[in-house]
């Protein structure tokens, strides 16, 4: 996203703001550039792909039979809801000045997607394509919760949850980082969503997980993914569309897209790799699982350092982060005793994290990044690095506490445990895979 | 009479079928069950997790000959099917009162 600094704050970029405003008002000089919008119209869908059929099939893949409609509906449903709320409300609360409020949240001017017409730009784009590849980001951070609380939540209170959730804490962390609020203000390195998405999806991931409980049967009964080929289908889309994401999220068809592609290739590869020799090593065999759950690692690892580190400091992320989740998800989540189902919180939390901290050391033109703000050491971007995770963790930690507790006290937020049983695809959705 | 009925290893099973047919067999069932016996099924483990699977895949065939075939049957399956490690399988003999064909409504022997 530094070409649109560059671009919007003009000889104001010495200011080095962290991330873009892209409140500020367009330029009389900004001018529509067509390879700019041709590679995010691509990415906005590469990004929709990640989840559906991406992270339906991931997710699908590794529940029971009896749930895969379930797990894979939610992905789908989550997708609809948040389109609509997107254009609604969730937009104007992320992206738009909020006033007074500005540091915390967005206004709510242009709700309805107010005020956007076929001739709004945003930097050197149509508004359009931008509030579009937007909502893509606004579509999976939820849907990648989901994998938390898989085979046991209510269809209704999903929908509540997903809905609440999205203006609730998407939004408002999302203008924290990109929409002028304070963590970009205060020099937060977030390329493509480290923070916003991931940390944030992960960490109300755990807290679902907490509050609703492990799954019946869990420890003693045999919950052994159904189709792993399913899920290896869906990594792989997840992966594919991670382009789109990270090159996407310079918002321009340039060099630092170009860079952003090819760290997060090797990242990704690099991150499958270590998860699937930690395995190898520690439990004797290299499992798909192993691999494919590697590689979601690497994704999300180098999500906050794609446009801002190089090839080197790629391929270290990269093994931190197929070492640490693959730790967290084998030792750490029996250690603690969740049930984070599908591992929502140990590869998209902690992934995000390692991504988090590490992009304040590689960023350095040391290590091969594009360099560090003026008068910035590595520790103090790390320091700044952190806070924005803590700021993201307690936010999207109590407000999920919250939106759960409220949804249990009034509908309910778990299935009998004769429908969990029995299976959610039957009992809510009256349809069952054979 | 007698009704033969075999669980095998299922990657044996084209041998035994060929090992069958040379014996001069001309027809026999096969399904794909799950089971155990003194092997006890495996461990898989997913991210970490470790499942007992107590019941592994297994090819059951099932035939019916002659009285005087069985014992060249029953030969025949076993060292065709054999791999001389643990979950080789078993062999069951069991007498057969009748059999009918069908088609034409031959009985006994006539209809095997």
């Amino acid at each position: 996203m530094n070409s649109l600094v560059r671009r919007l704050s003009g000889p104001f970029a010495a200011a080095a703001l962290a991330l873009p405003a892209f409140t500020l008002p367009a330029f009389a000089d900004d001018k529509l550039n067509n390879g700019d919008t041709a590679w995010m119209l691509t990415s906005t869908a590469l990004v929709l792909m990640m989840t559906v059929p991406g992270l339906a099939l991931f997710y699908g893949g590794m529940v029971r039979k009896k749930n895969v409609l379930a797990t894979a509906m939610q992905s789908f449903a989550i997708c609809c809801l948040v389109t609509v709320l997107w254009m609604i409300v969730g937009y104007s609360l992320a992206f738009k000045d909020g006033g007074g409020l500005n540091a915390f949240v967005g206004g709510l001017q242009s709700l309805f997607l107010r005020g956007m017409t076929d001739a709004s730009l945003s930097g050197t784009i149509p508004e359009t394509v931008f509030m579009t590849f937007q909502m893509t980001f606004a579509i999976i951070t939820p849907a990648l919760i989901a994998g938390a609380f898989a085979d046991r939540m209510k269809f209704s209170a999903m929908l509540w949850f997903m809905g609440l959730w999205s203006i609730i804490v998407y939004s408002p962390i999302c203008h924290w980082v990109w929409g002028g609020g304070f963590l970009g203000g205060l020099g937060v390195k977030d390329f493509a969503g480290g923070t916003v998405v991931h940390i944030n999806a992960g960490v109300a991931g755990l807290v679902c997980a907490l509050v609703l409980g492990k799954r019946n049967g869990y420890g003693t009964e045999n919950m052994a993914p159904h189709n792993l080929v399913l899920s290896l289908i869906g990594a792989s889309l997840l992966w594919v569309g991670w382009f789109g994401f990270n090159a996407g999220s310079e918002l321009a068809a340039d060099g630092t897209a170009g860079m952003a592609m090819a760290v997060t290739q090797i990242a990704t590869a690099m991150a499958a790799l270590a998860w699937m020799f930690y395995e190898w090593i520690s439990r004797g065999k290299p499992s798909v699982l192993g691999i494919i759950s590697g590689a979601v690692a690497g994704l999300v690892a180098i999500t906050p350092a794609s446009g801002f580190v190089g090839p080197t400091g790629a391929l270290i992320i990269g093994i931190a982060a197929g070492v640490i989740c693959a730790w967290a998800a084998t030792s750490l989540k029996p250690m603690l005793g969740y049930d984070d189902s599908l591992d929502a919180f140990g590869v998209h939390g902690v992934g995000g994290f390692v991504g988090a901290i590490l992009t304040g050391v590689f960023i350095s033109s040391s290590f091969g990044g594009v360099g560090l703000d003026k008068g910035m050491s590595i520790g103090g971007q790390v320091w700044i690095q952190f806070l924005g995770t803590l700021a993201t963790i307690i936010w999207s930690g109590v407000a999920s506490f919250v939106i759960l507790k409220v949804i249990d006290a009034t509908i309910g937020l778990r299935v009998t445990k004769e429908i969990e049983i029995e299976g959610l695809d039957i009992n809510l959705h009256g349809e069952v895979v054979q | 009479m007698n009704y033969i009925i075999a669980i095998i290893k299922p990657h044996r099973l084209d041998n035994v079928r060929a090992a069958l047919e040379q014996i001069g067999i001309e027809g026999l069932t096969v399904s794909e069950v799950r089971g155990h016996g003194r092997q006890k099924g495996h461990t898989e483990i997913y991210r970490g997790a470790e499942y007992q699977v107590h019941f592994l895949p297994k090819t059951r065939l099932e035939l019916a000959v002659e009285e005087s075939h069985t014992e060249k049957v029953i030969e025949a399956i076993q060292s065709s099917a054999r791999t001389s490690s643990i979950g080789d399988g078993k062999i069951f003999v069991l007498p057969l009162s009748e059999a009918v064909r069908i088609r034409t409504g031959e009985t006994g022997s006539a209809a095997l």
